[in-house]
């Protein structure tokens, strides 16, 4: 039988290659396609411990994330759209006008 | 048998792991949303060794079926060139960025392994896992204990259709 | 364990055979049947009654070129029709085509998986089946491609939804995802008074659940994204040879899926008279009523004018959506009113 602690070793591992992703990556898609990956790695950790301890919450909270993450989704992808159409480029370098 | 599930669980966490470091390393925004919808099959792989065959098979019809669709949408959509022009304002970030994951990897693997090793032994997978996995357990909690959040959830979709579709409006539409 | 292994292994190997046997045939009988509604014969120079025709259109595929757009994106251009195929064959293993059969001495029963959320796994595939038409439209480097393929996907995820929400009157009545569970409650006085269509709103979600399933496999009258005379053949049309066979044969394959989910989950699968004790006539009910659901289409897309995009799109989201929502409430009404 696989140990918990591995499971929970695979989904720090994909949190961390999301939390890097969202650090170097400049197109704004990209950035949000870590962030996912980030949601994903807790949903691993949330089931792991639901089917250890043998709770039905951990599994609730992960259909309970994926449904914001859907939300998250949605009205992210709008910002980007129009983010886009007026600047022409993704690149989250240069959405700075609000800089001092 | 026990080899069996472990080769398993190696082979669908590689497979996570590795697609993974994929949408890092690519530079079309098309190939890594790609692998993230391999990473997400695998975690649903991952899903179904722990016995949760519910939230397994709505990993797929959600996140890999309807929330990668629209991210594959808009990148189609928009037609993003690969490689954009680079305006990169402080060029020596990007090298620091790799010992510093090396260190949050370290802290990460400390923290997890540790807690593990601690507070329980590694109990395995069984009966409960099952009866917990199934349709008709989520269902009932989801509507008798966890009711609130249910009806939270769906008014939080309902704000981002909402949302979506008034960002998304040319003007003048 | 290896018995369960080979049980299987034997299992699927004869679905896969019957499947693609069934796909070439289809063919056939479509443009046999657009020949009789067209009041003139079909093809009938190969082979008696023109029964070979399959063969010469499998031999003619092979033999054309094999053509890969120099500016496409290879991988993805032969990844993409292999992503819509290997959906579409592996949904018939959560399908029951008969109760049980006792050969050699052994109890086979006729499913080659049982699963707890088999119609679940079934929607997973077809969410995954979107794919191959995104890609396969994106990867040709063609602009009608991209906007046949990104018009067939936007209509295949719009028309899941009325599809899942038709299923879910379904679940109210039989209480599992199981189909093998939904089929055994739907045995009857000899075997054809239990079926779901009879059952009082779930005779309207039989019609909502096919013409969804007509729009979710991209045929008549929904087909405008892949027609032969709009858009240049949308998504498929940089394709030859087997990769070109390899879409139409998901596309046949796609419809023998929701004839044979259509008819597990409201024709009542393999129930019929004196089903138990034959139990072979199990798979021949399934065949005849899976063939009629088929043929029922074919018929329907040599009758029926095609529906322009945007009226598809708005009759998926503000016809087909609140009719199956409301249908859900009433069968949970007549649940409750009428145990």
């Amino acid at each position: 039988m696989v140990p918990l602690s591995w499971y929970l070793a695979v989904s720090a591992l994909l949190f961390t290659i999301g939390a890097v992703g969202v650090f170097i990556k400049r197109n704004a898609i990209a950035i949000f396609l870590c962030i996912e990956l980030m949601l994903n790695a807790v949903n691993l950790t949330l089931v792991s411990l639901s089917g250890f301890f043998g709770d039905v919450g951990g599994q609730l909270f992960v259909f309970i994330v994926m449904t914001v993450a859907a939300a998250e989704a949605a009205v992210g992808l709008a910002i980007i759209i129009s983010i886009f159409r007026n600047r022409e480029s993704l690149n989250v370098d240069e959405v700075d006008t609000l800089k001092l | 048998m026990e080899k069996a599930s472990t080769i398993i669980f190696i082979v669908f966490a590689a497979a996570a792991v590795l697609s993974a470091l994929n949408i890092l390393l690519q530079r079309n925004p098309l190939y890594s949303a790609l692998s993230l919808i391999v990473t997400l099959l695998s975690l649903s792989a991952l899903y179904l060794t722990l016995h949760a065959e519910f939230i397994a098979v709505i990993q797929i019809v959600v996140y890999a079926g309807a929330i990668m669709v629209l991210f594959i949408f808009v990148i189609m959509l928009l037609n993003v060139p690969a490689v954009q022009p680079q305006i990169e304002k402080q060029k020596g970030l990007r090298y620091l960025a790799i010992p510093f994951a090396g260190i949050l990897i370290a802290e990460t693997f400390y923290v997890v392994l540790s807690i593990g090793k601690r507070t329980m032994p590694s109990v395995p997978v069984g009966t409960e896992a099952q009866a917990v996995g199934t349709t008709w357990s989520i269902g009932t909690s989801l509507f008798t204990d966890y009711l609130l959040p249910f009806e939270v959830t769906s008014v939080l979709i309902l704000m981002a259709v909402v949302g979506a579709m008034v960002l998304a409006r040319r003007e003048g539409d | 364990m290896t018995n369960i292994l080979v049980e299987w292994v034997i299992k699927t190997v004869v679905i896969l055979l019957i499947l693609v046997t069934a796909v070439a045939y289809l063919t056939f009988l479509e443009r046999k049947v657009m020949g009789w509604i067209q009041l003139r014969v079909g093809p009938n120079r190969v082979g008696p009654l023109g029964l070979l025709q399959p063969l010469a259109d499998g031999l003619k595929m092979i033999f054309k070129e094999d053509i890969i757009p120099s500016q496409s994106n290879k991988w993805l251009y032969i990844l993409a029709p292999a992503l819509s195929l290997v959906p579409a064959l592996m949904t018939f293993i959560v399908i029951p085509y008969g109760s049980e059969i006792t050969l050699f001495g052994r109890t086979i029963e006729l499913h080659v998986t049982r699963m707890n959320v088999g119609l679940l796994y079934i929607f997973a595939l077809t969410s995954v089946g979107v794919y191959g038409i995104v890609l396969a439209g994106w990867s040709s480097n063609n602009k009608y491609s991209l906007m046949g393929g990104l018009r067939s996907s936007a209509q295949m995820i719009s028309y899941e939804l009325a599809l899942g929400l038709s299923i879910v009157s379904v679940l109210l009545y039989s209480g599992s995802l199981d189909l093998v569970e939904i089929v055994n409650k739907q045995g009857g006085w000899l075997g054809h008074t239990g079926w779901n269509v009879f059952r009082f709103p779930l005779m309207f979600v039989f019609i909502i659940f096919y013409i969804a399933s007509l729009a979710e496999t991209n045929r008549t009258p929904f087909d405008l994204p892949e027609a032969d005379s709009e858009l240049v053949a949308g998504y498929h049309t940089e394709y030859s040879s087997m990769k070109f066979v390899m879409f139409q044969m998901a596309e046949y394959l796609n419809l023998i899926t929701s004839s044979s989910i259509a008819t597990a989950l409201f024709l009542g699968g393999w129930n019929g008279p004196f089903v138990g004790r034959l139990p072979i006539l199990g798979p021949v009910y399934f065949a005849i009523k899976a063939l009629a659901l088929i043929v029922t289409a074919m018929w329907i897309r040599y009758t029926v004018p095609r529906f322009r995009y945007d009226q598809l799109m708005r009759f998926g989201w503000t016809t087909m959506l609140p009719i199956a929502i409301i249908n859900i409430i009433i069968t949970a009404t007549v649940i409750l009113l009428f145990p």
